[in-house]
């Protein structure tokens, strides 16, 4: 992949990651705030939609949703950090890893409860 | 001070311009939006199941106080910002000429219609209270 071979290793994953999740996480806001419109324009057609959120594909997509937004949100405070105290700059390499030490620990039980009611068949 | 040559984020813009006040703004709500985003979507999707979500939910649960529907919309105007304004950056970054300009006025509009749905329903939903 040559996104794995480019020279920029970790600090220029980081930044294609963030790039990415953040255009993700956009386009699931646009779907978003339409959908939640729909609660007060059309009910029926809103509750048609929960349906398919609730659905084992729309977990799957709420967990990938969940693991952009943890990513970007502590990759941003990454930035934020070496933006702010640019002699944290040399240690960009390991503040990438600290995140993803946090990504780990934090998205693991949260990925966990949104996807167990795909195995359960019954929704919480 | 900072470097010109960026391992991280978009370079701090030189001078003191719109372009540096909305690098500023971008770190600001970005900020607001690792407490108020990832907040929203523990709420929606470890407290709450979306199965339960309906929307007589969100009349009688969810929307139920002021509060969360000042929270939510705080919310939209941040991602308002922070989203569309990063989506320019990205923009900027891979088109030029006439198609830049067509995107980035297209991206606009998407936000002001995001604007008047969201804070159309977010003030106009009915509080049912629950029974």
């Amino acid at each position: 992949m040559m996104l794995l071979r480019y020279r920029g290793r970790e600090g220029m994953l980081a930044w294609a990651f963030h790039r990415i999740a953040g255009v993700a996480i956009w386009a699931f806001v646009v779907l978003h705030v339409v959908d939640i419109y729909l609660v007060g324009g059309n009910p029926g057609a809103y509750n048609e939609l929960l349906k398919i959120y609730a659905s084992p594909i729309g977990r799957v997509l709420e967990a990938a949703l969940g693991a952009a937004l943890l990513y970007h949100a502590l990759n941003g405070l990454r930035i934020i950090l070496m933006d702010f105290w640019p002699a944290l700059t040399r240690w960009h390499r390991e503040l990438w890893y600290v995140s993803w030490g946090i990504f780990v620990i934090v998205g693991v039980p949260v990925g966990w409860i949104i996807l167990k009611p795909i195995w359960e068949g019954v929704p919480r | 001070m900072s470097t010109r040559y960026s391992r991280v984020g978009r370079p701090r813009p030189a001078g003191r311009g719109l372009e540096l006040a909305i690098w500023f703004m971008m770190r600001l709500t970005g900020l607001g939006l690792f407490v108020l985003a990832l907040t929203h979507f523990m709420i929606t999707h470890v407290l709450y199941d979306p199965a339960e979500q309906t929307a007589s939910w969100i009349a009688q649960v969810r929307w139920s106080s002021l509060f969360w529907r000042v929270f939510d919309w705080l919310l939209l105007m941040l991602v308002l910002f922070h989203g569309f304004m990063g989506v320019r950056t990205v923009i900027v970054d891979y088109a030029s000429g006439r198609a830049r300009r067509v995107l980035v006025i297209g991206l606009y509009l998407i936000a002001l219609v995001l604007f008047v749905l969201g804070t159309t329903v977010v003030t106009t939903l009915p509080v049912v209270p629950k029974a």
